[in-house]
């Protein structure tokens, strides 16, 4: 149902088309649908093209930050971890390595704390401490001995897991270090702890390789948020940090968010197994904002530049097309209008060559009857009303002419004659026709103004047909002024194979409706004496002579018939 | 002067029957043929010296008839009697050896004035 309905709308309102006809509305209409059809045609893929790049783009840009991040981050955290697991297998080497009663000497411990310093970075002291927390033996820069341990936390954890990895603090030293601690187990009655500091600032070192950005950030965190190293951003060492890290398990991931300035940031983090740090990596989104914007701002303005111009090409395209369409339509109709006219005015000529051939016969024998008629009263003896019957026969006989001029007339517009061509100069044609009506319109003091171009080209013709043409419109500009009206004849040169005469009256014009119909047959506007035949016999001429009639009128103003002759018609020519 | 003798053939009687008196009353004597076998028996019999010929006749055709008329060379002239649209069929009985034509509906003056023509050009 809702399929239809749309469909019943886009016929109604979109693709409605006046079918038949010429008007301008169905072109108008047609030029609508052609230039929404192709503009949706066009910019429906190119949408969906910059749609996809936008995306594609912005995760290709997102892949490009997330991926080195999140490797950089992995590897720092193995290195990390291999760093802390390289110390503790040492100090668990000593531990198994040397008895309780060698790491008691606090020389041997001492060697041994040279060695490590020399060998590894890092290593602060070493330390032996008894099962009940007292520092037994000490090797370095403090003097801790005697000291108890057995309330601190990391003591507690050796105790249960035997060996340990503290976070970072500060102790007894008063400066952030981590404690490795073992427990030996060789002896299960008096177990002992070895217990090595490491020097925090190699967390620094470590951080530094990874050779970050000025605006980046990277930086430890154990599990309680308390930061094991400084943060550019996020606080101090053993503060706690300002930014939240998201729970995880193992592994490395990058997220999106936003930290406590209400910077865009890109957060890479990974959980170490032991100790218990997160390492964190931090980046600001701006950095590959930045880039991105360029990016959008690009396309956006491709995309406008992109419909703009489809719209003005399309624009153009159809206005081309329709005006292409509508030029042919308009010929055709015209050639099918010519066809029409051409078929009715043969059909309609050799009805009437039939009519005016039968009706001859009859009009010869009345004519001869009547002339006879008018022999013998002639000749015959007066009688009282011999005047009144001469004047009655002639009267017959008048009409009899009449009649047979008509005949003549239709049979002329019938027949179809052939054209004699000849070689003759248009203005004596039409200064030959002039005189035929000069008296009528010096009786009617109508002025007739000769504009003739007397450089005029000699063209081929019929002069008989050509004379028939320039009476019958003259002819019917005499009938159309008023008494004291002008009449305007032009020749001139069209170009090199026309030329054109034209034949302008100021009398009473035409209406647009009587304009579509005078050349059609019978048509008259002269009520009572006019045959209709004039105009069409006129047009069947001038195209028989490959030439063109042209008129314009306006009611009450006048009218201008122009007609166009080629120099040479094409039948002379052979074609 | 003799007088001068013109055979009318027409199918129209009428027509050819009026013309015929018309002509007597000008002092010519004239006799009409309805068609081409009854005009082809007069010019056997009685040869006239001039004879007025409608081309649009029935049967026979006037051309046909003018070449017949020909055809017995006894040097008579012929006028005929074409209609207004049939100036080929003019032309070509004027090939064919025709003396002159008159359009019909013809003005007599006309025709006569063609008929002593022939006879004086005989």
């Amino acid at each position: 149902m809702k399929t239809n309905r749309f469909q019943e709308f886009i016929t109604k309102y979109i693709f409605r088309i006046p079918e038949e006809g010429t008007s301008p509305e169905r072109y108008k209409a047609l030029r609508r649908n052609l230039i929404i059809l192709m503009i949706l045609v066009t910019v429906i893929p190119l949408s969906l093209m910059a749609t996809i790049n936008y995306y594609q783009y912005q995760k290709n840009l997102r892949d490009e930050i997330i991926s080195p991040m999140n490797v950089m981050t992995n590897k720092t955290k193995r290195t990390f971890e291999l760093f802390l697991e390289e110390r503790l297998s040492t100090v668990r080497f000593i531990t198994s390595a040397y008895s309780f009663q060698e790491l008691s000497d606090t020389k041997i411990l001492n060697r041994i704390l040279s060695v490590l310093k020399r060998e590894f970075d890092g290593f602060v002291d070493l330390g032996v401490i008894s099962n009940k927390g007292k520092l037994l033996s000490y090797a370095g820069p403090y003097s801790f001995l005697e000291k108890d341990y057995s309330q601190q936390s990391w003591y507690h954890k050796v105790l249960i897991s035997g060996r340990h990895i503290s976070d970072v603090f500060l102790g007894y030293r008063e400066f952030p270090h981590v404690a490795i601690a073992v427990q030996n187990l060789t002896d299960p009655n008096s177990s002992w702890i070895l217990r090595a500091t490491i020097d925090t600032k190699k967390f620094d070192d470590l951080i530094a390789t990874m050779e970050l950005d000025p605006e980046c950030d990277a930086f430890l965190v154990n599990r309680e948020g308390i930061l094991q190293t400084n943060s550019k951003f996020y606080g101090n060492i053993l503060e706690p940090c300002k930014l939240s890290i998201p729970k995880s398990g193992q592994g490395t991931y990058v997220t999106e968010g936003e930290d406590r300035n209400g910077r865009e940031i890109f957060i890479a983090y990974s959980y170490l197994v032991e100790p218990e740090y997160i390492l964190v990596v931090v980046k600001p989104s701006s950095l590959i904002l930045k880039t991105w914007f360029t990016f959008r701002t690009e396309i956006f303005f491709i995309y406008i530049a992109s419909v703009l111009l489809i719209v003005l090409l399309v624009y153009k395209i159809t206005d081309a097309q329709v005006s292409h369409i509508r030029k042919a339509d308009e010929k055709r109709e015209l050639a099918f209008r010519e066809l029409e006219h051409s078929q009715k005015l043969s059909s309609i000529g050799r009805l009437a060559a039939g009519v005016a051939h039968e009706v001859n016969n009859p009009l010869a024998i009345i004519s001869q009857k009547a002339g006879l008629m008018k022999d013998l009263i002639e000749s015959g003896s007066d009688f009282k009303e011999k005047p009144k019957f001469i004047e009655l026969t002639n009267a017959i006989i008048n009409s009899t002419d009449r009649c047979s001029t008509i005949t003549h007339r239709l049979l002329g517009f019938a027949r179809r004659m052939d054209i004699e061509y000849e070689d003759l100069d248009l203005n004596d044609v039409l200064r030959e026709v002039i005189s035929f009506l000069e008296k009528e319109a010096l009786y009617r003091n109508i002025k007739i103004e000769l504009n003739l171009d007397e450089n005029l080209s000699r063209i081929s013709s019929d002069r008989g047909q050509l004379q028939q043409v320039f009476l019958n419109i003259l002819s019917n500009a005499l009938a159309a002024v008023d008494d004291n009206g002008n009449i305007n004849i032009r020749s001139r040169e069209v170009d090199e194979d026309t030329v054109e005469v034209s034949i302008k009256d100021d009398g009473c014009g035409m209406s647009e409706k009587d304009l579509k119909n005078i050349f059609e047959p019978f048509f008259t506007t002269k009520k009572g004496y006019g045959t209709g035949l004039g105009l069409p016999i006129t047009y069947g001429i001038i195209k028989k002579m490959n030439g063109t009639i042209k008129v314009e009128s306006q009611l009450g103003k006048g009218s201008t018939f122009s007609i166009y002759l080629p120099k040479i018609p094409k039948k002379v020519l052979g074609v | 002067m003799i007088d001068i003798r013109v055979l009318i053939v027409d199918d129209e009687e009428e027509l050819a029957a009026t013309i015929a008196e018309r002509l007597e009353l000008r002092g010519i004597k004239a006799q009409t043929a309805s068609d081409g076998d009854a005009a082809l028996s007069v010019l056997k019999t009685d040869p006239p010296h001039v004879v007025v010929l409608d081309l649009m006749m029935p049967g026979m055709g006037g051309l046909e008839m003018l070449k017949q008329i020909k055809s017995l060379k006894l040097n008579i002239p012929v006028i005929m009697l074409t209609g207004y649209g049939s100036k080929e069929q003019s032309i070509e009985g004027m090939n064919l050896g025709a003396f002159d034509y008159v359009i019909k509906p013809c003005n007599l003056d006309d025709l006569i004035a063609k008929i002593h023509e022939a006879v004086k050009n005989k």
